[in-house]
Parts: structure tokens; C-alpha cells; sequence
């Protein structure tokens, strides 16, 4: 697998060597023998909270993922990314101190119409730096945390050195189960997530830009997967779309490209019930390509779920959103229109 | 005609064969001094270079900690969280069966991947690097080096790797080097905007700007510099050589010269057919010498190496490689060798009087202005150097004291010896003996050369030779003073170290605990030592400068004693004060003098250096037996197996033998030098031989055997000599000053007192007069029975 053909997925279980990786092509050899060791999404397996916001580390990759749509006091929109991942380098007991098999990662990212900034951060854990507790809730590589009373009301910050975030989220709403009660397939050959999400965080806060700092406001949406699973052989990358439609309500759709195009979506009403459909019932066709970064990226697609007449054009709100760390991928804030109009974000992997 | 010229040249050399082994083998000597040393030199630069590639994060700004110390993992985990990009970085030796081994402990997730040396890339990663028992990525050799070492983590071998240093995680590095800290902290990347200052989050640290340069490479600089000294010596002296053998072919080819430009040959072309002779002997000699400096490197180099590694822990491979750009330099010298000798030679051809006769005698009458000439600059380098003596500072400076002094005395030589024959002959009585000395002074001009070729070689003896018997002398004794403890044991664990004492305590006179911590002292890595307050101690610290109440005040832990290398690099002397970890303000209350290694010391009363470094580690104690040592040693052993009991005598043997080994090259290079000048003034007297017997021809007809001539040559050889060495005698101990109060202070830190041994000048002496014997033996004997008619063709015809 090539460190720049990744899937999310992939991105994860190559995090273990990632730092050694970067000098070498073939850093992310060596995961794949370990697979059997790791524990299995399995469909039967109830996710209860809070207890599952915490890690999972006899599972191989994990993350907390957070993309938020804001806007200035003058209706400038905005979009931020912070994610945390989490992989296990061979499944053992969680230990404090540097012989850790726990390794973390962090980016951000910055998204505004003509820019875009994005940071990094690699730490181990067990020595204090990074990690995940429950209660209080704190997620943390170096400065950058989600931390509060509960995952439901958190400040969420992060810095690279051109930019900085600070905010606050909150929602009361429920979280929600992607998939077969949070069992999500990836491929016809079964491989799969534990996968929910949390699409109604409410965000107030301030960004630090070269030209100053902006008061903002807007939605925030977090998914939490884990799994130990590769991907099939030939699933070369993912077109990942979470929208807030103005009507109130949800969309959270994925497309896996490999031999074959797996999709799966689900749908999520303003009062957070959700209704998931399986492969087929969601697509998304290219309808523009920029160059980004040297490659030809879909910046513009039709997206549709026609179970419940949606058919729109998803347009990215800054095409140049390409995140040019140690694994590179698209990802930025997008518009919707057509048969509903609003806003989102999307993350793109295996272009570059 | 270029062949016929050609042809009348070269038929020279084949009528006289040694000439051109003589020459061939003082260019190749000179050559392979030369070369021989700078392949020595390269390879050790070659070998810490790839050391200094090892020194991870080298090329960054750093964060130290202010007082030297430490670094804890909580100001680590503080920085991190407040944004700033740092990397751990610890670096230290373990001990292993084969020997000691670097181990530098590395972050692979917060250091910069171009901080590591390029073999690391190929290094596909594993998890087995961070958990479990970690992994060791070192060089093919270092692995095979390690192969059966027991204690480490299992290892990875990569090419392209340092040698003797290994790369592991930094919680591996810090279990093998029993630490819970760091050295350093590497700033991998700017800080996050909005990251506070270093002042804010971690006051104690301090920013260091990216190390400039290679912290071995800067240590060993002396020891190279002495080598290359060394090397180019022996090449002047093997050019005295050349000088001798070409002006002697030239000299003697005169007549063909002037036979030639009669003929018709044209100046350049003759000039141009000498200059292309030259090179092809130039090339040929070279590469001959080359190959014999790679064998002189391929002897020495082993030495060298156990040097560097004993005095500066320095790694240098054992194997010499052959480099390219070492035979270009070897050939290049060869040739600019040969063109400085024969200079003066192409000089005279190229202005040769078409019409006018050989004039043996013109050479001597010139040299008379030469003379004086050469004595002005001689008083012009002695002047330079007794002013460098007297204000010069630094390295380079002492070794232009050196340079100039030696030149300068060898220059002056000349002017000395015709002065004493003057003086000779002035109180000589009776015919033969006023000829013997006019006639003496009539062969300096051409004996000169070889005989400033000796004094040189003398000198560097009598100058080297001191310093090295002045060193011994002072570190034996300084031995004898730092290892009063008879016996000296290491406690496998602090718990064994308990009952080790326990057991201990009826058998022994004192416990004496021998504790130490790494320390930056004074800017560069040192060693803080703790010392009971014991008269084993008291009583034989060999203080050089002390204040007053030393003992109380080191003892109740008022103040400290550095050594001598720290005290004179950074001038702190008694009443200055210097940070260490924990006592940014610790008054100096003595230096004591320190000739075990080039690093800084300190050292700490135990119960402050208790207070200070609590988690030192107790294992090592010195012991003071009034018994049977060897008895106590066996038992002690049985009653501990795991403990590692050494007596005094074994401690000193080794110490000894790295002083040995340190000089073994130098007593080469002396032997070697002294040999060129040996052959230097054969050359020379085989080439005045020849040009002597119009001369000589005119005393032996008026009645003086060529037995008695013979006889009188030898004893001139013997003479010149004598005299030579009681000029070397007064050059090589001010030689001998430079090396001690001026070079090693530099090099090393400390200062040496000179001590004299006249009895290795007596043995020198006599090694002089056999050697010049030697020299003469053959021109005497090829005198005593050179056919008369040889002799009486000189009243035939003038050559």
C-alpha cells in the first residue's frame, strides 16, 4: 500500500510506523501480519455511553474526528478539522511509560474560501502527552484537546504555528448509530467499524488567522470508529460526505473506491432519529475536477439518496483543502444544493 | 634531437644506478611519511564525521537545562502540552562483553527524520522498536561486534549506520543507561502559535543555538595536528634528500648540459626534457611512496586507534580505506616536493654560460652569501617564535611556535657550525690539522642540507622524547596519588551494595563510596564525582592550586574542587564559583591536576553530592586494606560473585598501558625521522665524494695516505655530528617546553613540569655518531682505496 493511496483505514494501521515512515516508502509494512491478534467489530456488539467515547486499544485503529461549518460575525463561512487518531502497534495490555504499544496522532486544519492551514502532532502514549479519558472527558495530543465535563460539552482547541482555534461545543441530543446499531460495513467482503457519530454540536468560539483573531459560530459533527479490519486489498481510497441540510436534518454518506464502488449512508432527522441504508442506496458522481497539489481532485459532485429525494451538488467551499502531512488527503468544508440546500464537510482520500 | 637529448640525459642514471635509488627512495619515504599520516588522519575525520552524523538532532536549536543537569520527563510532558515541538534525546555508554557501547535514545515520533543518519531510512520500522524489549539499529560491524553480547536488545543491522553507536528508543535507552531523564530536548519544529514562552512553561531550560561543528572532531583536532606535524617534518627531511640526490645529478651532468646547448639544443627544450624527467621520477616515486604510506597507516592505524579511543573515547574503524583523493594528494606532494627541491637546480641550468667551465668551487664561493642570508631568517622565525612564545595563545599559534623554532634552528645551523670551525681552526696548531678544519668548513656548504636534516631529527627526538618521559614521570606518580584505595569493587545492584558494606565493614580500614553523575560543566559534558571525607583522599589529592581550609570546606560541602583541564579552559581558579546541576553557585576551594581524561570534572563533598544527586547510583567503592589485599580479594568474590572486585595494580597496568599505546605512534614517527636523516647525510657525503677529489687530490700529493684520508673523513662525518647534536640539544628542549607549557595545555588542558633526562641524550647522542659512522663509512672506505690514478687524473684534466 502506497503512503500516498491511503484510506482512512489504512492512514490508521500505517500511523503505528508512521514517523519511521516518513523516510521510507515501505513504512507501512509489518501491520498486516498482527490483524488476527486484534479484537473484531462484530455485529452483535452493543455500544453503551459513555463507556465507548473511552479507547478500545485491543482494537488496532481508533479515532475521535471533529469537522465544524462556521461563520464570522459577518456571514464569512469557515471551516475547522481536529482529529485524533489512535493505533495499537500489537495488541497488549495499555501500559504507562515509553515501551507503550498505543500511538497517537493529530490534525488539524484550518479552512477558510481562499486558504487553508494544517498542522500535525505524533505521540505515544503512557507518558502523558497524548491520550483519551472519560471523566471528566479529555481528549489530548500535545496543546491541542477536547476536553470538558462530558463529551457532549467540550472546548476544542488546536495551533499550528499560522493558526489557532479555541471552542466550545455543546449538544444535549442523542448520538448516533451508523450502520446496524453501530456496525458499519465497508466492503461486500466484509470488512467493518464500530461507528457512531455525534452530528448536533452546537460551536461558539474564535479562530487566530495571519490577519487576526474572528469570533465564530456554527455545527459541529464528530464521528467515532474503531476497528482492526484492512480494507479489502483493492479499495484504493474514500469519498466521505457528513451534511447539515437547513431542513434540520442529517446526512452522513461514504464511497468506497475499489473493484468495486461500496457505498452506505445514513439519514438523520432534526430530532436525531437516523435510518441507515446499505450499499446502493447512496451515490456520488465527480462532476468537477481541480488540480490539487499536482492531482485531478473531484471538488464538485452530484450526491444523491433518492429514498429520500435527495439530489444535490456538493461544492467545495475552498478546492485547494489538500492536507499536506506525512499522510496527505483532501478534506475541507463543502456547500449544498439542489433539492436541499446547506453545508458540510468532505474528506477525500487516495487522490494525491 | 629531443631523442638524442633524452637519450644523453637519461644514460645518466644508468650509469650510476644508486643515484637514482637514492633518489627515488627519499621521495618515496618522504612520500610515505607523508601520506602514511594523512591517510591516518583522513580516516580517523572519516570516522567522526559518521560519529558526529550519529549525534542526533545536531543541527538544531536545543534546550538544555540551565544548571546543566538534567531533564525530566514532567518538563518534557509540560512543553509538549503548551505546544512546543521538543524531542527527548538521552545519549550515554553501557558497558557490554564486547566492549563499551554508544547508545543514543531517540523519539522516532517527535524527531525530524533528517536528524538521523541515512541508514535509518532503510529501517522499514517495527513495532518491536518502542514495546517490549526494544530494538538496537547499529552498523554491519557493530553488530557483528555485538554478536554475542549478553544484555542487550536484540539488534538490527542497517548499512550506511555510524559504527560503535547504537540507535534505540528512548525508554530502551533509558532503562540500558539505568536513567529516567534526558540530556537534551531537540526543538523539532517552531512552536505552536499561541504557545506560551520557554521562560513561562519551563524556566529551568535554556536555548542553545544548533551545535556548531563536532564536539570529537574539536578534541582530537591536537592529536591530528601533532600527526600532520609530525608527517610534514618527515617529508622535509626526506626533501633534504631529493635536494641532495638532484643536485648531485644535475651537478654532475653539467658537462653534458653544456655539451648538448652546444650541439644545438635549445635552453627551453633542455629545460622542458629535465622538468619531464623529473616528473615521470616525481609520479614513479610517488606512487611508490604512497603504497608504503598505506602500508606505515595500515601498522599504525590500530595504535591510533586504541589512542583515540582510550584518551577521548573516540571511534575510529581499524581498517584503512583506500580513498581516491588520497593517492591524488600523495602523487600531488610527490611532485611538489621534487619541484621545491630541484628549484635551485632547473635555476642554475636555465642560466647556464653556454662557454663557461665547470665550476665546482663557484658553489661553495656562493654559499658564502647564502649563509648569510639563511641566517637572517633564521634570526627573523627565532624572533617570530620567542614572541609567540611569550604572547601566543591557541592551537594553531603553538604550532607555529613549533614551525618557526625548528626552521629557524635549522637555518641557523650552518652559520653556527662554520662559526665553531672557525673558532677550530683558529686554535688549531700545524699544517694537517689547519687543513682539516679549513676544510671541513669548505664541505658545510654541501653537507648542510643533510646536516639540518639531522638537527631537526635530533631535536624532534630530544623534544618529544622529554615531553613523553616528562608525562610518564608526572602520571605515574599522579597514579600512585589518585589510586590509594588497594582494592576497588562495583556492587551489582544498590541492594547487594547494602550487604556488600556490611560485610565489608570489619574486614577494611574505610569504605571509601566512589559516586558520580554526568554533568555539563562549564558549557561541554563533564563528571561530578562525590568524595568522602577521608585522608586517603585529603592526603594525596594532588592539588595544583588550593585556597585555604580546602579540606573542611570540600568536606562540609561548601565548596568544590574542579580539575585542572576545566579550571584552565574556562580560568575558574579558588574563590571563582561555576554551576552545577542544583548549586548554580559553587565556590572553587582547589583544582587538582587530572591526567585520565580531556573532560571537565567536579568534585563534591558526599553528603552535598548525596543532597544533590540523590538517585547517583551507591555501587562502586574504593577500599583501603591494611591486610592481605589478595586475600580479601578472594574472599570478597566468593562472598559476592556478582560484584566486580579490582585491585590497584591492575587499575594502573591499564592506565599505563593507554599511556604506552598513546605514544607508540609518536616513537614511530621519532625512529622513522631519525632513519631519513641518517640516510640524508650518506647521500649527501656520496655526492661530495665525487665532487671532493680535486681537492683532495692536491694533500695527497703532498704525502698523506689515502688511508689517513679516508681515516680523517670519517671522523669529519663524526664531527659534523657531535656538533650538530650539541646544537640539537638546546633546540629540542625548547622544543620540548612548546610541547609541554604550550601545546598540551592547549590540547589537552593541562600543564605538564618538564623534567630532563640526560641520559636519553647520551644514548641519542651516541645514536647520532653511529648514524653519521655509518653515513660516512662508505665514502671513507671508497677513499682509502680509490686508485691513484683517479686521484692523479684531477692534475690531468680540471673534470
Amino acid at each position: 500500500m502506497n503512503a500516498n493511496r491511503l484510506t482512512r483505514r489504512g492512514l490508521l494501521s500505517g500511523l503505528a510506523v508512521l514517523p519511521i515512515a516518513k523516510a521510507s516508502a515501505q513504512g507501512f509494512a509489518g501491520m498486516g501480519q498482527a490483524a488476527g491478534e486484534f479484537a473484531l467489530p462484530r455485529p452483535d456488539t452493543a455500544i453503551t455511553f459513555p463507556a465507548d467515547h473511552a479507547p478500545h486499544p485491543d482494537f488496532r485503529i481508533e479515532w475521535w474526528y471533529v469537522t465544524a461549518n462556521l461563520e464570522g460575525p459577518d456571514g464569512t463561512p469557515y471551516g475547522i478539522q481536529w482529529t485524533l487518531f489512535r493505533s495499537a502497534l500489537r495488541p497488549a495490555p495499555v501500559t504507562d511509560g515509553w515501551a507503550t504499544s498505543q500511538v497517537w496522532m493529530g490534525h488539524a486544519a484550518l479552512t477558510t474560501q481562499d486558504s487553508h492551514f494544517a498542522a500535525e502532532r505524533f505521540s505515544r502514549g503512557g507518558i502523558g502527552v497524548a491520550g483519551v479519558m472519560l471523566a471528566p472527558f479529555e481528549a489530548r495530543i500535545d496543546d491541542w484537546s477536547m476536553s470538558g465535563p462530558d463529551i457532549g460539552h467540550v472546548r476544542l482547541t488546536a495551533a499550528g504555528t499560522d493558526f489557532a482555534f479555541d471552542l466550545q461545543l455543546a449538544t444535549d441530543k442523542p448520538f448516533i448509530l451508523q450502520g446496524a446499531n453501530g456496525y458499519s460495513v465497508k466492503s461486500s467482503v466484509g470488512a467493518a467499524s464500530h461507528y457512531y457519530s455525534q452530528p448536533f454540536y452546537r460551536v461558539d468560539g474564535s479562530l487566530t488567522l495571519p490577519g487576526g483573531a474572528v469570533e465564530v459560530s456554527g455545527k459541529a459533527w464528530m464521528d467515532r470508529e474503531w476497528s482492526s479490519q484492512p480494507l479489502a486489498e483493492d479499495q484504493s481510497g474514500w469519498d466521505w460526505f457528513s451534511l447539515h441540510l437547513d431542513s434540520g436534518d442529517k446526512v452522513m454518506g461514504y464511497r468506497l473506491r475499489g473493484a468495486e464502488v461500496y457505498t452506505a449512508s445514513t439519514w438523520i432527522t432534526a430530532q436525531g432519529a437516523s435510518t441507515s441504508f446499505d450499499n446502493g442506496a447512496f451515490s456520488a458522481e465527480p462532476l468537477e475536477l481541480t488540480d490539487v497539489n499536482g492531482n485531478d481532485v473531484p471538488t464538485t459532485w452530484a450526491a444523491r439518496l433518492p429514498v429520500r429525494g435527495l439530489d444535490v451538488t456538493v461544492t467545495a467551499l475552498n478546492p485547494q483543502s489538500w492536507m499536506p502531512l506525512t499522510v496527505s488527503y483532501w478534506e475541507g468544508p463543502v456547500r449544498v444544493t439542489g433539492s436541499h440546500t446547506g453545508i458540510g464537510y468532505l474528506e477525500m482520500t487516495g487522490y494525491g | 634531437m629531443i631523442r638524442a637529448g633524452l637519450h644523453a640525459l637519461l644514460s645518466h642514471w644508468w650509469r650510476h644506478p644508486f643515484q637514482l635509488v637514492t633518489l627515488m627512495l627519499g621521495l618515496a619515504t618522504a612520500t610515505a611519511l607523508w601520506s602514511g599520516v594523512q591517510a591516518i588522519n583522513a580516516e580517523a575525520r572519516a570516522s567522526y564525521d559518521r560519529a558526529a552524523r550519529t549525534l542526533a538532532g545536531s543541527e538544531r536549536d536545543i534546550l538544555v537545562a540551565r544548571d546543566g543537569g538534567d531533564i525530566t520527563l514532567d518538563t518534557f510532558v509540560a512543553l509538549r502540552r503548551a505546544g512546543w515541538q521538543v524531542s527527548p534525546l538521552i545519549e550515554g555508554r553501557v558497558d557490554t562483553d564486547a566492549g563499551p557501547l554508544n547508545v543514543i535514545g531517540i523519539d522516532l515520533f517527535t524527531l525530524p527524520m533528517d536528524d538521523l543518519p541515512e541508514g535509518i531510512g532503510t529501517f522499514g520500522g517495527s513495532p518491536d522498536f518502542v514495546a517490549g524489549d526494544g530494538q538496537l539499529l547499529v552498523s554491519p560491524a557493530t553488530q557483528r561486534r555485538l554478536a554475542d553480547a549478553a544484555g542487550l536488545p536484540p539488534r538490527v543491522s542497517l548499512a550506511d549506520m555510524p559504527d560503535a553507536v547504537a540507535y534505540t528508543d528512548i525508554g530502551v535507552a533509558q532503562r540500558l543507561l539505568q536513567r529516567e531523564t534526558f540530556d537534551r530536548l531537540v526543538i523539532a519544529a517552531p512552536p505552536a502559535l499561541n504557545a506560551p514562552p520557554l521562560s513561562q512553561v519551563a524556566p529551568t531550560l535554556a536555548r542553545r543555538a544548533a551545535r556548531s561543528g563536532n564536539d570529537i572532531a574539536r578534541l582530537t583536532d591536537s592529536f591530528h595536528l601533532n600527526l600532520t606535524a609530525f608527517g610534514l617534518l618527515s617529508f622535509a627531511v626526506g626533501l633534504f634528500i631529493v635536494r641532495g640526490a638532484i643536485g648531485l645529478a644535475f651537478e654532475q651532468r653539467r658537462g653534458v648540459f653544456r655539451t648538448l646547448r652546444a650541439l644545438g639544443l635549445p635552453a627551453r627544450l633542455l629545460l622542458g626534457l629535465l622538468v619531464a624527467e623529473l616528473l615521470v621520477l616525481a609520479l614513479v616515486a610517488g606512487a611508490l611512496g604512497v603504497a608504503l604510506g598505506y602500508v606505515i597507516a595500515t601498522l599504525l592505524l590500530p595504535d591510533v586507534a586504541a589512542t583515540l579511543r582510550g584518551l577521548y573515547g573516540a571511534e575510529v574503524d581499524g581498517a584503512l580505506s583506500l580513498r581516491p583523493i588520497w593517492w591524488a594528494t600523495g602523487l600531488a606532494i610527490a611532485v611538489l616536493g621534487t619541484a621545491v627541491a630541484a628549484a635551485g637546480s632547473l635555476w642554475k641550468v636555465a642560466h647556464l654560460p653556454l662557454f663557461a667551465p665547470a665550476q665546482p668551487r663557484a658553489w661553495a664561493r656562493a654559499s658564502d652569501r647564502a649563509m648569510r642570508l639563511q641566517a637572517m631568517a633564521s634570526a627573523g622565525l627565532l624572533a617570530v617564535a620567542a614572541l609567540l612564545g611569550w604572547v601566543g595563545g591557541g592551537l594553531v599559534a603553538g604550532f607555529v611556535l613549533l614551525g618557526a623554532l625548528l626552521v629557524g634552528a635549522a637555518l641557523a645551523l650552518p652559520m653556527f657550525l662554520s662559526v665553531t670551525l672557525a673558532a677550530f681552526a683558529r686554535l688549531s696548531k700545524g699544517p694537517l690539522a689547519q687543513w682539516f678544519w679549513a676544510d671541513t668548513r669548505q664541505q658545510l656548504p654541501g653537507l648542510s642540507l643533510a646536516l639540518m636534516a639531522l638537527l631537526l631529527a635530533l631535536a624532534a627526538n630530544i623534544g618529544v622524547g622529554t615531553m613523553v618521559n616528562s608525562f610518564r614521570a608526572t602520571f605515574t606518580g599522579w597514579l600512585d596519588q589518585r589510586l590509594a584505595s588497594e582494592l576497588y569493587v562495583t556492587a551489582p545492584s544498590e541492594a547487594d551494595a547494602a550487604d556488600l558494606r556490611a560485610w565489608l565493614d570489619p574486614r577494611v580500614d574505610a569504605i571509601l563510596p566512589i559516586r558520580s553523575v554526568d554533568a555539563t560543566l562549564g558549557g561541554a559534558p563533564g563528571e561530578i564525582f562525590g568524595i568522602a571525607d577521608h585522608p586517603t583522599y585529603t592526603d594525596n589529592w594532588p592539588l595544583i592550586e588550593a585556597g585555604p581550609d580546602v579540606r573542611d570546606r570540600v568536606a562540609s560541602g561548601e565548596a568544590v574542587l574542579i580539575n585542572e583541564q576545566l579550571a584552565r579552559r574556562e580560568t575558574l581558579w579558588p574563590g571563582d564559583t561555576i554551576a552545577l546541576p542544583g548549586w548554580t553557585e559553587a565556590t572553587i576551594a582547589g583544582v587538582y591536576s587530572d591526567y585520565g581524561n580531556p573532560t571537565g570534572q567536579a568534585m563534591v563533598g558526599l553528603s552535598r553530592f548525596d543532597a544533590l544527586f540523590p538517585e547517583a547510583p551507591d555501587l562502586r567503592y574504593g577500599l583501603r586494606v591494611s591486610g592481605d589485599t589478595d586475600a580479601l580479594a578472594r574472599d570478597l568474590q566468593a562472598a559476592f560473585p556478582g560484584a566486580q572486585v579490582t585491585d590497584q595494580a591492575a587499575i594502573k597496568r591499564l592506565s599505563l598501558d593507554v599511556f604506552e599505546r598513546t605514544f607508540t605512534v609518536t616513537a614511530a614517527l621519532n625512529v622513522l625521522t631519525l632513519s631519513v636523516a641518517a640516510l640524508a647525510i650518506l647521500t649527501s657525503l656520496l655526492t661530495l665524494a665525487t665532487m671532493r677529489q680535486p681537492q683532495l687530490a692536491p694533500v695527497w700529493a703532498l704525502g698523506l695516505t689515502r688511508a689517513r684520508l679516508g681515516q680523517l673523513e670519517l671522523l669529519r662525518a663524526l664531527l659534523l655530528a657531535a656538533l650538530t647534536f650539541v646544537a640539537a640539544l638546546p633546540v629540542g628542549l625548547a622544543l620540548a617546553w612548546v610541547l609541554l607549557a604550550v601545546i598540551n595545555v592547549e590540547a589537552f588542558g593541562w600543564r605538564l613540569p618538564m623534567q630532563l633526562f640526560p641520559r636519553d641524550w647520551l644514548w641519542l647522542a651516541a645514536l647520532s655518531l653511529l648514524a653519521a659512522g655509518f653515513a660516512a663509512l662508505l665514502p671513507a672506505i671508497r677513499l682509502s682505496r680509490l686508485p691513484p690514478n683517479e686521484l692523479l687524473k684531477v692534475f690531468a684534466h680540471e673534470r
